[in-house]
């Protein structure tokens, strides 16, 4: 491991002259010896410099906190590589993707399709010829929905194959949503894309703004005040409770458990108010900048307003979850409807609740703290898990990574002392020049992952996004087979992913 | 059975009533004003921290339709000329009224004889999201929760295009999403409504720049309500869209 690969750590900036520049296929060895070894690739990406294109690749090491990193050089003429997704399917979106943005393919990749019809691609399939999986007999038909869908939602394209009313196979078309995120990054100077990113997804923006952030205080050296740090857990964790909260109402509304819909609808409300008494806007922005946060809390705030909610909250959140668990007509419901197996979750590297409804162990708050988590890491205790991995699990998993979170907000607020500071000043002057930083944050769905590279003079050579639902849009189609269709829309809710962070 | 009832006397009575006077908490960033007081000399800070090129200067003025609410203006002033009060009523049904100054009029909306007969009782939208980041589209589906219940003002969304009085895009437009949102509106029967919903939507917010976007559908289509905001807030839309069906309530 260690002659192929550089260490790092959770926001740690490392000179990319450190990294390892490995021949190709070296490169490919290294990453399939990490495979085997039970590592995790946590990213995967290239970066264009003239006709070359450097290609990193980040690996997780969960049993001491560690991030490895690696790199090879694909020179003018060399635009393939021997595909390592019929080996390890976890990576095979990487490779498309690796595909798609800079023309490097993949030999042998079992299912090479495009990743989301990036503006400037380098294979020339339109949104029209997306090459969806056929399938043929006599009894077999096909139902395609959207982009447009019945509801307010982001689009996107799913193809069924079914025969009669059950799913052999779902395939998701995505790409609707691509806005050019990964470039608009380095139209602007660094440290002022706060805003960018909190729109990489709207439900995520603590999460992204805080990996970006980290990002910058790695590449600058800047550490933040202890009271930032703390303000960001909870902001952090108001985030993913109100997420939980608002997906439990509406799993509660698509098996028409009505009191659900309108309970947990108005418990929301009350935690993403308690978000913009924090920030000033309902989905916390604004409040995370690069050094710190932008605003304080007062005492009011402290002692009473969040004590108040996170008591009344968590009281009436118990009321309806014990209502929805012990309805005859809910759990029956939920129970053995999309599964995804330990097995097949493991394969395919699905990330974050996902993962851990279907029994793995998997947590960026746990495994690779961070801020505020690696004081409160030992007090987390061990992370929840199921074993099922079915709609029921995922549900049972909301509600105690939701009670997880209060409690988390309850000690923070222990530790919010009286230091009056919020932010330390970044500035560009401080950017380490010819660096990466890996900058991991566990938003509600996952891990967010936002790898930044410098250039000699401290400009963005590559912004590169990872948002959880890239992993785990493969989940939900391989949650879907053999299941009824109309049980589409019930898996769905129960993974809740992201259109607009899987398409950038 | 017990905890059923407890559950369903928890909940109480959630409708927010005079949705028009609502008092938001104060640290909310709606309505920016503008001081009248001089900027320093040559002074840019501001132009050069937004993130969506919403602030013009000498007077200095701010575009509701490409600002996103963030505190970044208001934080590196030195003349602390901008601050943003807790004033949600944003809408505006024309695009030049969404621009403020320190002498600007507060942007109105203006009560439309011909859509208030159409539609004063019951209008039905069909909602576009073409390339949103899901902001705006979680504050659309907070209308219909109990708070809000959009649904007692006759205004509800609609599943299909063919039963839709009106469109409802968020989003700054992708060009991967362009065919379809044309392919939606064209589906809505006339007469028929287009409303604009957050900074992406009006004018492209943080995304303006990118070439992956394919605006032309609002050169070709004209929009009957503009409403501001990063998301804007479900109160935004709600009596946004009441003062253009000129509805009565208090």
């Amino acid at each position: 491991m260690k002659q192929h690969w550089l260490q790092t750590g959770n926001g740690k900036a490392v000179s990319c002259k450190q990294i390892p520049s490995l021949p190709s296929l070296e490169f490919n060895s290294a990453l399939a010896e990490a495979l085997e070894n039970k590592k995790r690739v946590v990213s995967w990406f290239g970066m264009e410099s003239g006709s070359d294109i450097r290609v990193f690749a980040v690996c997780s090491d969960t049993s001491h906190s560690a991030l490895w990193v690696t790199a090879t050089m694909f020179e003018a003429e060399q635009r393939s590589f021997p595909s390592l997704a019929s080996r390890f399917p976890a990576v095979h979106l990487f490779e498309c993707e690796l595909y798609e943005q800079h023309g490097l393919l993949p030999e042998n990749h079992p299912w090479l399709k495009p990743v989301r019809f990036e503006h400037g691609r380098k294979h020339s399939l339109g949104m029209h010829d997306y090459p969806f999986f056929p399938m043929d007999g006599a009894e077999v038909h096909e139902v395609g929905v959207g982009p447009v869908h019945a509801g307010v939602i982001e689009p996107g394209h799913f193809r069924f194959q079914c025969h009669g009313e059950t799913v052999f196979h779902l395939e998701i078309q995505l790409g609707y949503q691509h806005r050019g995120l990964e470039s608009l990054f380095l139209q602007k100077p660094l440290l002022r894309q706060a805003a960018l990113a909190e729109s990489i997804t709207g439900d995520t923006s603590i999460g992204h703004v805080w990996a970006y952030a980290q990002a910058m205080e790695g590449l600058t050296g800047v550490t933040p005040p202890e009271r930032a740090q703390w303000l960001r857990v909870i902001a952090l964790e108001l985030e993913r409770l109100a997420m939980h909260i608002g997906d439990l109402g509406a799993l509660s509304g698509d098996i028409a458990f009505l009191p659900g819909l309108s309970v947990y609808g108005r418990l929301r409300t009350e935690v993403i108010n308690t978000s913009m008494a924090l920030s000033g806007s309902r989905f916390g922005r604004g409040l995370i900048r690069p050094g710190g946060v932008v605003y304080d809390v007062d005492s009011q705030f402290l002692a009473e307003y969040l004590p108040r909610m996170l008591t009344h909250v968590e009281k009436d959140m118990d009321g309806i979850n014990e209502m929805l668990i012990e309805s005859p007509s809910v759990i029956p419901r939920l129970e053995h409807t999309g599964l995804l197996s330990t097995a097949v979750a493991s394969e395919i590297g699905v990330v974050g609740f996902v993962a851990r409804s279907s029994g793995i162990a998997m947590d960026s708050r746990h495994d690779h703290p961070y801020g505020g988590y690696v004081f409160l890491k030992s007090r987390m205790g061990a992370i929840p898990t199921f074993r099922w991995g079915d709609v029921e699990a995922r549900t049972k998993l909301r509600i105690a990574e939701a009670k997880q979170s209060i409690q988390l907000i309850w000690l923070s607020l222990i530790h919010l002392n009286d230091q009056s500071s919020i932010s330390m000043p970044c500035t560009t002057d401080q950017i380490q020049p010819d660096s990466l930083v890996v900058s991991m944050v566990e938003g509600w769905r996952g891990e967010v992952v936002h790898c930044v590279v410098t250039g000699p003079n401290r400009e963005t050579l590559r912004y590169k996004i990872k948002d959880p639902s890239f992993h785990n849009w493969f989940g939900l189609a391989q949650a879907l087979r053999n299941n009824g269709i109309s049980d589409f829309p019930l898996c769905n809710k129960s993974f809740n992913l992201s259109y607009s962070g899987f398409d950038l | 059975m017990l905890n059923a009832l407890k559950v369903r006397w928890a909940q109480g009575y959630q409708t927010v009533d005079h949705i028009r006077q609502v008092e938001l908490n104060q640290r909310f960033r709606g309505l920016p004003v503008i001081e009248s007081r001089a900027c320093p000399e040559d002074c840019q800070a501001c132009v050069e921290v937004c993130p969506s090129q919403a602030i013009q200067l000498s007077p200095v003025r701010i575009d509701l339709g490409k600002c996103i609410f963030c505190p970044d203006c208001s934080k590196v002033c030195p003349a602390e000329k901008i601050h943003f009060t807790p004033d949600y009523h944003l809408s505006c049904n024309e695009r030049e009224g969404l621009v403020v100054g320190s002498q600007t009029q507060h942007p109105a909306v203006k009560t439309e004889e011909r859509i208030k007969q159409i539609f004063g009782r019951s209008l039905k939208l069909r909602s576009v999201s073409a390339g949103g980041c899901n902001g705006c589209e979680m504050e659309l589906n907070a209308l219909a929760n109990v708070n809000f219940d959009m649904g007692r003002f006759g205004i509800e969304f609609t599943a299909s295009p063919r039963h839709a009085d009106g469109l409802v895009l968020t989003g700054p437009i992708s060009e991967n999403m362009a065919p379809a949102l044309q392919a939606t509106f064209d589906a809505i029967p006339s007469p028929k409504i287009v409303i604009a919903v957050g900074a992406c939507g009006i004018s492209g917010g943080v995304f303006a720049a990118s070439p992956a976007l394919d605006r032309r559908f609002l050169e070709k289509i004209p929009v009957d309500l503009y409403i501001p905001g990063c998301p804007p807030h479900p109160l935004t839309f709600l009596n946004g869209l009441l003062d253009l069906l000129g509805k009565k309530y208090s």
